[in-house]
């Protein structure tokens, strides 16, 4: 039988209240300039005629009538594909404020229908997970009061440097030096790190904006701050460059751009700052890399040796005949030696329970330079909404046990951990990386921080935009589409760059004077800080507050 | 703040002339506890053979004195001399002071072939086994168990606990005497948490907070040697720094300010063995302390050390002749030990300094940082 339909609806059919952002537009300000809806990445809005009755009245005749005038008038798309995203692209480019989207507060059906044609949603971006977070909630409460006055943070000298790489033991370095052995390289670096973003996940503005910056806060601001590639090259003439040993060059399991840092060691000018073995990524863990072929352009499948336009999933693990164990071991000592022993080769793992187990492998391995351990509210460029929203641990925990864990094994000066991982997602990005450092973080990797910062990635945990995947950023963070991109001025970038390490670094020491401390990174004063917040105080084995 | 005094001569003194001068000092603490060391022992009614370790402490009770007794009898030390306070009890507020015990002992026949290694440990190991026992019954306090050291650690202040000792009588004397007058700031008073710490000879005390304390403390519990413990207070692990430096690194003296402050790496960067010394601010990184502290210490050999932190914000003097030889966190403390010195010769230590009184006390001996590192290991 032929259902009878008296309107025209599907079961996917919506309205633009079902949207999760309702684009509001002003007909008394709107000069129909069409910049909105040019500008829209979504074609979420488009110029529409309608119709409305004008009610005619005359009284003295007693005629009633309708007129109807014709208007132009934005209107919202409410198919799935279109839906406003609500990147406000719109009213940034509105010359008199006619228009903006906003928050939907009621239940968003649209939710339902993220799985058309059997796909389920893939996104970029983050964890949606809004509210201060764990680190926000931390305090850094041991000001000396009694006999040592505080700080002054303007005055005084300040040595907030880490050490990336592995450390040996005292015992063991003196005699290595007395008898010629090998000293593992290491690295005196800024503890806040970019973490990785990879050339083809961002645009090449902004991934050049980056190193910009990067380089200027080493060179000009003397702020020894390191980036780290991602998985996928680097650009031949960095390789070749002096500005190399700013960066972190990622491996994963992709191998993507590989073979062109491979072919470019006999020409670097100098090391890398080391190389990062990524196995697993906070944001969706047991899942490769993703790169969309969207954003797969010439230039990204030159980089990476591939053909253009098709999607770059990299597998969940490294392809290896070898258990876990021994590839990582393998991996190590190979990458190690590739570079001559003379660069810190250290593996990114997902936070996970299992973390700890990695740790202590590492730590019987010589070649371990440090582990990065990347919590669940870490960033992606492109993955499963579900394994963003789902999968995954938080990054505090994870990271405290890793370091009492070394404490236990009086370790804790040789193997570094870096975290990441939500840090900075409400904006207070040096009181969260402090308190990671002080819960036993040597450092930490920050990511949609730099984006938000840097370039105005306009991402927020209200699932704002969140389309880095599908290469139509707005703002030309994450796009390889050049008409997209060039709206981002690398120069601007690298200025914002150095905007923001040389305000970490202020508020560092801001918060370490009060402590008293200067001298060195208060890695693990663990008796500084408390929470209020009686079980989150036991498992991280600080003071409970209130 | 917490005051420091030490005084080095050739010819023995008594402690009593130390505690004039933190009396001298007494604006800076508040009588929360005092803590002496003596070093190259003299009595008056004994011919001290300087092989013959001293055991010092506190016996609470008579309970403990006999199980004190038992316990050194059992392992095999032979008690050579038992020194006896004058006691005037009716100055100190303690009530549960059985016995302050300062005894000489002739180590065991079986160390006679044993090397020094293991002559040091079996000291620590029998300090540290009493001072369980102690903890466990609550009612035995002991210091140090070393040849030629006397500690004596009481809550109070320093002039009553000195009288309460009788120690102006002349009966107890050294060639070094160093003393803290304590401010009690963040822990709780506890007879251990009174400097001078002190661990296998090498003992150090300290004046303000060491706000590095709690990584300095994970780091050095993770060493698992049995002497890395108590931590009563924050400044116990300057003593434990020194004592890694020296006996378990067996790098020289100097090494100890660029364990405890190193250069930072723009200067290392200028220093002829920077390389070394960047290598080795890494691997001890986590002993970098963080002041503000002045570190006055002594060693076996009867050298005297100071050294600052790195912000120098507790600047220290060191003041006195050849032959006698005074440092004192305040310039009145160095005044009231040696008064007629010149003090025109006096010297206060920059932050890359450490000040060494040698033990022929016939000149200071000033190191700088900046200084070529004498090592094999930097070569």
């Amino acid at each position: 039988m032929v259902s009878v339909r008296p309107v025209s609806v599907t079961p996917s059919s919506l309205t633009y209240s079902d949207i999760p952002w309702i684009v509001e537009h002003r007909e008394d300000r709107c000069t129909l300039c069409g910049h909105c809806t040019s500008v829209c990445p979504k074609n979420a809005i488009y110029l529409a005629h309608r119709r409305q009755r004008m009610p005619k009245l005359d009284i003295l005749n007693k005629n009633r009538s309708n007129d109807y005038r014709t208007f132009v008038g934005i209107r919202q798309r409410t198919t799935m594909a279109n839906a406003c995203i609500g990147c406000a692209m719109c009213a940034m480019v509105c010359p008199n404020e006619a228009i903006t989207p906003v928050p939907n507060t009621n239940e968003h059906r649209s939710l339902f229908f993220h799985n058309q044609k059997g796909e389920p949603r893939k996104r970029g971006g983050r964890r949606n997970a809004g509210g201060p977070t764990l680190l926000d909630r931390i305090l850094f409460d041991r000001i000396s009061m009694l006999t040592d006055p505080a700080l002054d943070a303007g005055r005084h000298e300040f040595n907030v440097t880490t050490t990336l790489g592995r450390v040996l033991a005292p015992e063991e370095f003196l005699n290595r030096t007395l008898n010629g052995g090998w000293i593992p390289p290491t690295r005196e670096i800024f503890p806040f790190v970019i973490g990785s973003m990879s050339f083809g996940a961002l645009s090449p503005n902004m991934w050049l904006g980056l190193l910009q910056g990067v380089a200027y806060c080493n060179e000009v601001l003397g702020i020894p701050v390191v980036m780290c590639t991602g998985e996928g090259g680097c650009p031949p003439w960095v390789l070749r460059s002096r500005y190399l040993k700013y960066l972190i060059l990622q491996i994963a399991s992709g191998y993507f751009g590989w073979d062109e840092i491979i072919r470019a060691i006999p020409e670097m000018q100098c090391d890398p700052a080391a190389i990062e073995i990524k196995y697993g990524q906070g944001a969706k863990p047991g899942d490769g890399g993703l790169l969309m072929w969207f954003k797969v352009s010439k230039m990204i499948a030159r980089l990476r040796g591939v053909p253009e336009g098709v999607d770059l999933p990299s597998p969940p693990v490294h392809q290896t005949l070898y258990s876990i164990e021994e590839s990582v071991m393998k991996m190590m000592q190979t990458l190690s030696m590739a570079f001559n022993h003379k660069v810190p080769v250290y593996p990114k793992i997902s936070a996970s329970t299992s973390s700890k187990s990695v740790l202590n492998n590492l730590v019987r391995n010589p070649y371990a330079g440090g582990l990065v351990i990347d919590g669940i509210d870490g960033g992606t460029g492109a993955a499963y909404n579900v394994s963003m929203d789902a999968t995954g641990h938080p990054i505090a925990s994870n990271v405290r046990e890793c370091y009492l864990d070394l404490i236990a094994q009086g370790k804790q000066n040789e193997i570094p951990i870096f975290a990441a991982g939500g840090i900075g997602k409400n904006g207070n990005v040096a009181q969260n990386g402090m308190a990671l450092i002080m819960l036993g973080a040597s450092g930490v990797h920050i990511g949609k921080y730099v984006m938000q910062a840097a370039a105005g990635c306009l991402g927020n945990e209200k699932n704002r935009c969140n389309v880095c995947n599908v290469g139509i950023c707005p703002k030309g963070i994450t796009s390889q589409n050049p008409k997209l991109y060039r709206r981002l001025d690398a120069d601007l970038v690298a200025e914002r760059v150095g905007d923001i390490f040389m305000s970490i670094q202020t508020e560092m020491k801001k918060i370490m004077a009060p402590l008293g401390r200067s001298q060195s990174l208060p890695i693990g004063m663990s008796d500084a800080l408390g929470i209020n917040d009686k079980d989150a105080a036991e498992r991280l084995q600080i003071k409970y507050v209130c | 703040m917490c005051r420091l005094a030490l005084k080095t001569a050739n010819e023995p003194f008594s402690p009593y002339t130390v505690l004039t001068a933190m009396e001298a000092m007494k604006e800076g603490y508040d009588g929360s506890g005092l803590g002496i060391l003596l070093r190259g022992m003299e009595f008056e009614d004994f011919k001290y053979n300087p092989k013959f370790p001293i055991l010092s402490g506190i016996a609470h009770s008579e309970k403990s004195w006999h199980r004190l007794d038992d316990f050194m009898e059992n392992r095999g030390y032979d008690l050579k001399y038992d020194h006896k306070f004058a006691m005037r009890r009716d100055l100190i507020e303690a009530k549960d002071r059985y016995r302050y015990f300062v005894r000489a002992y002739r180590m065991p026949d079986r160390f006679s072939n044993s090397t020094q290694d293991e002559k040091d440990e079996e000291l620590m190991l029998t300090r540290l086994a009493l001072r369980k026992d102690g903890e466990k019954h609550g009612d035995l306090t002991v210091y140090s168990f070393w040849p030629d050291v006397t500690v004596i650690k009481e809550v109070g202040w320093p002039l009553q606990v000195g009288d309460t000792l009788c120690l102006h009588d002349g009966q107890i004397k050294s060639r070094v005497c160093m003393a803290q007058g304590r401010q009690n700031t963040n822990y709780g008073i506890n007879l251990y948490a009174c400097h001078p710490f002190f661990l296998q000879g090498i003992a150090t005390m300290t004046n303000g907070e060491n706000t590095a304390f709690v990584p300095i403390r994970d780091w050095l519990l993770g060493k698992a040697f049995p002497g890395y413990m108590g931590y009563q207070s924050d400044s116990e692990v300057f003593a434990h720094i020194l004592h890694y430096t020296l006996k378990m690194l067996k790098l020289p003296l100097q090494a100890y300010k660029h364990i405890i402050t190193p250069l930072s790496p723009s200067e290392l960067s200028l220093h002829p063995q920077g390389e070394f010394l960047m290598g080795l601010r890494s691997v001890c990184r986590r002993l970098i302390i963080d002041g503000p502290n002045t570190v006055i210490g002594t060693l076996p050999d009867e050298t005297c050390l100071l050294v600052m932190d790195q912000k120098k914000m507790r600047p220290a003097t060191v003041g006195g002749r050849p032959g006698e030889w005074a440092i004192a966190s305040e310039m009145c403390g160095v005044d009231a030990m040696i008064p007629d010195r010149d003090p025109s010769f006096d010297f206060q230590p920059m932050r890359e300094h450490t000040i060494l009184v040698p033990p022929d006390r016939k000149e200071l001996t000033i190191w700088s940082q900046y200084d070529p590192y004498p090592l094999p290991q930097a070569a």
